[in-house]
């Protein structure tokens, strides 16, 4: 089962519920820890984990052979993001503008263009406690998140419980890394800059067609409307922590809550046992 | 005119918070909020929409089932995986147009896509430009970009001294396209072993782009060690730590009556948030005298 970790808004505790979870399993399940937010990976700071694989992560991007160019411009009049451009009798191409798809090499009637890697970020592998672990870090200065996330999903492997800790927000990369998940767990807090991005997390899943739950971050200061708003649409609230001075202070210093507070172990399997009754019965045919 | 953005790597570090008092505190403005994926700063500033413009950006493809000889030519090539069982799935189109132009029966066309709106809205504070992607679309970059376009602009017509620009998290793409014009980035970090690391990687961000950053570490008294380590590291970078606020429950508080901290009431926080603003615009004097 894939089980991505969400949440619209940043800094709700998805990563504290993905390391959690991860440990709280560990001792009877076979547990992956995929940090697909590959802009600000933080789950290693949390897991400590030895690395032991390190892969580059490349974007094709054309290289014009021009002695066998006859510029006839093909490649740029079919380049959708204006990543190569014809002036003359030179060809200029925008490496950090291609998104890889091969058009200008595949319709170069000259096949003067090939690809080369361009080197945009890396996955790590390694484990922690039994855990296997993987992430993806973007190069500082590069755009494109969603190539990084797409080589870290590859390791979801065909079995076991996969946990994906998501990138903030809304977009392309939320949707590259919760895409194929079995359920989507979305951490917020119960505040109005929470509920609106929740509200805009659930429209995501939905499009998507993966079914989700809240887990309620910080309780206590704040307002009532999120759990308003999950009982009006119907969706579950799996567990809730309240705003604790003592569970701030352990994420700090990158202690898992789990380990700095074993007994919030139980809620964390009982938040498991919720997502699997919730997704028995329905047939996964999820994409790996 | 100067460009301020308020980024933090790490989400949920108080950016949109901070946005909102500058907004209260600092005069003749525009605001923009570039986090378009999950835009917030409205719910602090009761923005009246003036202006609402739907934002058409990027193509996706279609087949024609009728011409549709299901070849699998197109299935083949797309580098996205994007077409299955001879149908596109439009959220992983990445709308690069490869299929249309190799399909031998001329089967697929490409759609020209709404992927959001802006707009343009009066608030107590002066105008605000903000957002909103549609849901699981792509483009944010682009919608980033509209946006500091129209605030950029609005501060020219106006001749206001600043646009106060909220960022979104990460460092991506829409991230880089917020950075560019800006003459001063205000990091907002917190003192966790997270936001930390986070933070470097914005800070490398800034440098690569050539964006001068400040840096206001929120909820310092969190962890007072970690907040020590944060100026050390500001220190060794060269950066200069503008302010050091508290954390205190006001925050919340003002921000579940939809108001910015500083009109909420004038404990800790809102006197930290004035000497932060006093920091940052007296950086940008002295860089318009320097």
């Amino acid at each position: 089962m894939i089980i991505s970790v969400a949440s619209g808004k940043g800094g709700t505790g998805k990563t504290l519920v993905a390391t959690s979870l991860a440990l709280s399993l560990k001792d009877t399940e076979s547990v992956r820890l995929l940090d697909c937010d590959v802009e600000e990976p933080n789950d290693h700071v949390f897991m400590k984990p030895v690395i032991t694989g390190s892969e580059p992560v490349y974007i094709m991007a054309p290289a014009v052979d021009e002695d066998k160019c006859t510029f006839c411009g093909k490649c740029a009049e079919v380049c959708a993001y204006k990543a190569i451009a014809v002036i003359k009798d030179h060809v200029l191409t925008f490496p950090q503008l291609c998104h890889g798809c091969g058009a200008c090499s595949y319709l170069c009637p000259e096949k003067a263009i090939t690809e080369e890697g361009r080197e945009i970020g890396v996955v790590e592998r390694g484990h922690a406690e039994g855990i296997d672990f993987i992430h993806g870090m973007l190069t500082v200065g590069e755009a494109m998140a969603p190539p990084v996330i797409r080589k870290v999903k590859e390791h979801a492997g065909d079995s076991g419980t996969v946990i994906i800790d998501v990138p903030p927000g809304t977009s392309c990369p939320v949707v590259e890394a919760v895409k194929g998940s079995d359920f989507c767990l979305l951490v917020t807090e119960p505040t109005p800059f929470g509920l609106n991005d929740l509200v805009l997390a659930v429209e995501t899943v939905r499009e998507l067609g993966i079914p989700c739950g809240v887990v309620l971050n910080r309780t206590g200061v704040g307002d009532t409307k999120t759990e308003a708003y999950c009982a009006k649409e119907n969706i579950p609230i799996l567990l809730t922590i309240p705003l604790d001075m003592e569970i701030a202070r352990l994420y700090s210093r990158g202690v898992p809550l789990i380990k700095g507070l074993p007994q919030w172990k139980d809620s964390f399997l009982g938040l498991y046992e919720r997502v699997k009754e919730l997704t028995d019965g329905r047939n996964p045919d999820t994409e790996r | 005119m100067e460009e301020i953005l308020i980024l933090s790597g790490k989400g949920g570090t108080g950016k949109t918070s901070i946005v909102g008092s500058l907004a209260a505190l600092a005069k003749n403005k525009v605001l923009a909020d570039c986090d378009v994926d999950a835009a917030d700063l409205h719910l602090l500033l009761s923005p009246s929409v003036k202006q609402e413009t739907e934002f058409w950006s990027g193509q996706v493809a279609v087949i024609d089932k009728d011409r549709c000889t299901e070849c699998s030519l197109c299935q083949d090539l797309c580098r996205f995986d994007a077409i299955k069982n001879f149908e596109v799935d439009p959220v992983s189109c990445e709308g690069c147009g490869f299929c249309s132009n190799i399909c031998p029966v001329e089967a697929i066309t490409m759609k020209e896509n709404m992927s959001g709106h802006w707009f343009i809205s009066d608030t107590a504070y002066g105008p605000l430009v903000h957002a909103r992607l549609g849901i699981a679309q792509e483009n944010s970059g682009k919608l980033v970009a509209q946006v500091r376009q129209q605030a950029r602009k609005i501060a020219e017509e106006q001749n206001l001294d600043y646009t106060i620009s909220d960022g979104p998290p990460g460092i991506g793409c829409p991230v880089i396209s917020s950075l560019s014009g800006v003459n001063l980035a205000l990091l907002v970090t917190e003192p966790t072993l997270s936001g930390m690391h986070d933070l470097e990687r914005v800070v490398g961000v800034c440098r690569h782009f050539g964006v001068p950053a400040m840096v206001c570490i929120n909820k310092y008294d969190l962890n007072e060690e970690n907040t020590r380590q944060i100026e050390d590291y500001c220190r060794s970078q060269d950066i200069k730590v503008a302010s050091r606020i508290p954390f205190d429950n006001a925050v919340t508080e003002a921000l579940v009556r939809g108001v910015p901290v500083v009109e909420y009431d004038d404990g800790r926080v809102s006197r930290e948030i004035g000497k932060l603003w006093q920091n940052i615009s007296g950086m940008l004097a002295n860089g318009r005298k320097g």
